[in-house]
């Protein structure tokens, strides 16, 4: 229901600094329904170039969708989140924050930022996929992307 | 997920009775306990977000449902005065529209919508988008709550 035409893959952008999340994040990802390619950024910084097309990203493709983690080295995820939302070239993108923080003042501080949704991550690697496949399944299948 | 106990307060957006009782419907079965209101056009829905009149006593919604082609104010509209009201802009609005149109779903998105859904014509689809929107935002999204 996506209105990406069929064959053009889905970009996603995942940005996370912890190496086993993002390998479980990717790999559920490669199983989804719906044909999609994942670029990892594991800073903020690094986000941030990846999106402006900086540097050595000046080929990178434009997301389609964004997965945040919240807290990350040079440059924390609210910075990030609040430089996307307030970038007119940008601000379009849905970001899902993904985050161990289950913490009222994140959720509320996320939103007001305009995150377009804030899921916490499981502890347990069964949850965590599932919780990643539920991402998939709205965002990818359900959703009209921009 | 949602602490147990409290129901989670939708504000249903919908001009249309067959529409808006199909969500109601299909919302009535989900697994985390939720409160259906309706309002059947823009200028109720404001009324209803800002407590004014007849609503002084209703609840704060957690999540907002919102058809974009509405009578008295239309949907663009009424995104638009959410988003910019620091008391309602953390409340996730979740277009649910017919409109499939490119400049819908773009405005939708630069308008900070969260999501933006297509309604399907056909009655099983729909029935299977609602408990998608269900199971993503009432079991998988931690909803700021305050």
């Amino acid at each position: 229901m996506t209105s990406t035409a069929p064959g053009a893959p889905i970009e996603v952008l995942l940005i996370e600094d912890n190496a086993d999340d993002a390998a479980l994040t990717i790999r559920a990802l490669e199983r989804a329904k719906v044909h999609n390619r994942v670029r990892l950024a594991v800073t903020g910084a690094e986000a941030l170039a990846m999106l402006r097309h900086e540097g050595p990203y000046a080929a990178e493709p434009r997301p389609d969708l964004i997965l945040l983690d919240l807290n990350l080295p040079a440059k924390d995820g609210r910075q990030v989140l609040a430089e996307i939302k307030a970038d007119e070239e940008l601000r379009h993108i849905p970001v899902v924050v993904v985050t161990g923080s289950t913490a009222s003042a994140d959720v509320a501080e996320s939103y007001r930022l305009h995150a377009n949704a804030y899921v916490t991550k499981p502890i347990d690697t069964q949850e965590f996929i599932e919780a990643i496949n539920s991402i998939e399944q709205f965002w990818l299948q359900i959703v009209r992307l921009p | 997920m949602d602490a147990g106990g409290v129901p989670i307060e939708i504000l249903l957006v919908e001009d249309n009775p067959g529409d808006a009782r199909l969500t109601r419907e299909a919302l009535r079965d989900a697994k985390v306990r939720n409160n259906l209101h309706v309002a059947a056009d823009g200028v109720e829905a404001l009324a209803f977000l800002r407590r004014e009149g007849k609503h002084a006593a209703v609840p704060k919604p957690d999540l907002i449902l919102l058809d974009l082609n509405l009578p008295k104010k239309d949907g663009r509209e009424v995104l638009d005065e959410i988003k910019r009201d620091d008391r309602l802009r953390h409340i996730p609005v979740v277009i649910l529209t017919t409109s499939q149109a490119e400049r819908d779903i773009a405005e939708s998105y630069r308008l900070r919508a969260n999501a933006y859904v297509t309604k399907p014509v056909d009655l099983e689809q729909f029935l299977k988008v609602v408990r998608s929107i269900e199971h993503f935002w009432l079991e998988i999204v931690k909803l700021s709550r305050i």
